[in-house]
């Protein structure tokens, strides 16, 4: 459709730019800085419209709209307009905090470590030019593995008796280790060691990266200056890491934010719902139990969250888009 | 071995100071090399003792399960979860899903990115930061409404149930406006002034330069598809429909199912996508770090 739109008018706007309604000014520069009809341009944003307008600006409208209703999953539709009732029941609900208390323990053991952990990795194998491939293999292929399979291989490692890291744990001569993903002091710190193995490989690629940019003579002229491996790593390069470190971390920080695979499948949540994160919480209120409006509010609550991170994301974009 | 090949650059220098730096440099590359290693291999454990569990006899893992050596490797497990289950179709489904979500993606946010980064009309701008502030909606909190808006149209269990939230892709336009604002006006002036329309010069000078762009938004939206989980979760509950980590998960709640055959099922869950990477290493890691940086 946008075939025929966008090839056919285009005389016609020439034709118009010149002796059409606009003051003369008005079309030359029409006619200088833009030579295409006036359909051209929605007529190629028209299929990504569509699909953005449907699928995510208007769920999101919705969901803020239906946070103020009391819909439910049976009768379908908005429901009941219920004011700000759902917002005091989220507020005051003792599940909605401890939720989201429990996203963001998760997202602190995970953030710091991921983000620790990748800078070493990256540092250490900037170094060697040959080899890396292995280390690239061993670091980042299991990010590409669905969580699906994370969840498989890390229940069979937590499993009580059975599993590999109990058996670890015993070999260093604790007797009685814990149960992993049974016991609400480790459930979470398991999922979140099992999180750290799954995805160090992005925020690795993501370093090495930035490694690659530091020009060599910037690593000659320290050591021109007598500066060791040890202090031109600590005293030049990291320094020099700034900007990746706050993309790095921003980024992490969000999906951390929206876990909720790796929790479903390992643990459910509990146990007694020690490890329920926010979407989870949205999962089973909204369609457990199918109470489609208070889900929603859930949903915006977390949204609003999750945008405070996100936008020092953005504000950074826009920066570098305005540099170029 | 890396430590071997930077020791000979700094030879030359045959001052004290250079000889005793190279020392240190020497020794600090083998420590660095050492952990490295270490922890690579740490890394490579959970596959390994995936797969060494799979092929693993069940009487043997009652046995001794965390043992990593096997007297009678088999691949028994892996015939029965064949044989017996609905792997196949997971994996068609997959398939099927993730092509048709990044065919309609790349399309759409190459036309979106083109006319944003080539045409210029009212409101580019506003429309150009309307489409980035879309990549901090998470998706996932507007599950409530799509689910209800693909019940309603009663898509539910079907592939296009799947397909369709995935498609708006901002961090695709992005990607794409990014490649085409680097391409150089000139290209596309000259064929503008030979009559040339915008669709013709999208389809026939821009895409084929853009091949760098295409490769990685296609793999990534591929692969991020692939491994879509709380999405055909809650739209596919018929199990042939299910996508494979759908699929995977309710293996995982079948009750009894023996260890071997569960890694087995990992295994091959993690087969497809650790095979891509394998071909598109390069590809993908270039990808990701042009995408998150930029």
């Amino acid at each position: 459709m946008s075939a025929a739109s966008g090839a056919a008018p285009n005389s016609q706007a020439d034709v118009g730019g010149s002796g059409g309604d606009g003051p003369g000014a008005g079309g030359a520069v029409r006619a200088r800085g833009s030579r295409h009809g006036r359909w051209t341009a929605p007529g190629m944003l028209l299929p990504f419209g569509v699909f953005y307008v449907v699928f995510l600006l208007g769920p999101l409208v919705y969901t803020a709209v239906a946070g103020f209703f009391g819909g439910s999953l049976v009768k379908g539709g908005l429901g009941r307009w219920v004011g700000l009732k759902n917002y005091r029941e989220a507020l005051g609900s003792a599940d909605f905090w401890s939720s989201l208390g429990h996203t963001f323990y998760f997202t602190l053991l995970t953030t710091v470590p991921l983000v620790l952990i990748a800078l070493v990795l990256a540092l250490l194998a900037d170094r060697f030019a040959r080899g890396r491939w292995f280390f690239r293999l061993a670091f980042f292929a299991p990010f590409m593995l669905p969580s699906a399979v994370i969840s498989l291989l890390f229940m069979w490692i937590f499993a009580d008796e059975i599993g590999l890291a109990q058996g670890v744990v015993k070999w260093f001569g604790v007797e009685t280790p814990p149960s992993w993903l049974g016991d609400p002091d480790w459930a979470m710190i398991s999922v979140a060691a099992a999180t750290v193995w799954w995805t160090v490989g992005f925020n690795f690629v993501l370093y090495l990266a930035a490694l690659q940019e530091i020009p060599a003579e910037v690593h000659e002229a320290a050591a021109m200056d007598g500066a060791g491996p040890w202090q031109r790593l600590r005293l030049v390069v990291v320094p020099m890491l700034g900007r990746a470190t706050t993309l790095v971390a921003v980024l992490q920080l969000v999906a951390s934010l929206k876990v909720f695979d790796q929790i479903y499948m390992m643990t459910s949540g509990g146990p007694d719902d020690s490890t329920r994160p926010s979407l989870l919480y949205i999962y089973q209120t909204g369609f457990t139990d199918g109470r489609t409006g208070y889900a929603s509010t859930v949903s915006l609550l977390l949204f609003v969250v999750i945008l405070l991170v996100s936008l020092v994301w953005f504000a950074m974009v826009r920066r570098t888009e305005k540099g170029s | 071995m890396a430590a071997l090949t930077s020791a000979p650059a700094r030879r030359p220098r045959r001052r004290p100071a250079g000889v005793r730096q190279a020392g240190s440099e020497r020794l600090f590359n083998r420590v660095a090399l050492g952990v490295l290693i270490a922890l690579a291999l740490l890394w490579l454990v959970p596959l390994l003792w995936a797969v060494i569990t799979s092929v693993r006899p069940p009487g043997e893992i009652a046995r001794e399960p965390t043992s990593w050596f096997t007297a009678h490797p088999t691949l028994s497990s892996y015939r029965q979860i064949l044989a017996s289950g609905r792997m196949p179709y997971w994996y068609l489904n997959s398939f099927i899903t993730s092509a048709l979500t990044t065919l309609l993606a790349v399309v759409t946010a190459s036309l979106a990115a083109f006319a944003l980064s080539r045409l210029r009309f009212r409101y580019r701008r506003p429309v150009f930061l309307l489409v980035l502030a879309g990549v901090m909606v998470p998706p996932q909190v507007l599950m409530i409404p799509q689910f209800l808006s693909l019940e309603a149209t009663g898509l539910l269990n079907t592939y296009w149930a799947v397909v369709l939230p995935q498609v708006p892709n901002v961090v695709a336009v992005f990607v794409f406006k990014q490649f085409f604002d680097g391409i150089p006006t000139e290209l596309t002036d000259a064929a503008r002034a030979d009559g040339a329309s915008w669709l013709r010069i999208y389809a026939q000078i821009v895409m084929p330069l853009s091949r760098p762009a295409i490769s990685a938004v296609t793999i990534f939206a591929f692969v991020w598809s692939w491994n879509n989980f709380l999405w055909p979760l809650l739209v596919v509950t018929d199990p042939q429909m299910m996508t494979l980590p759908v699929g995977l998960n309710s293996t995982q709640d079948a009750f009894g199912l023996p260890q071997a055959q569960l890694m087995a099922s990992a295994v091959l869950g993690a087969l497809p996508l650790l095979t891509v990477f394998l071909f598109f290493q390069r590809r993908i890691v270039e990808g990701i770090a042009g995408t998150g940086l930029k």
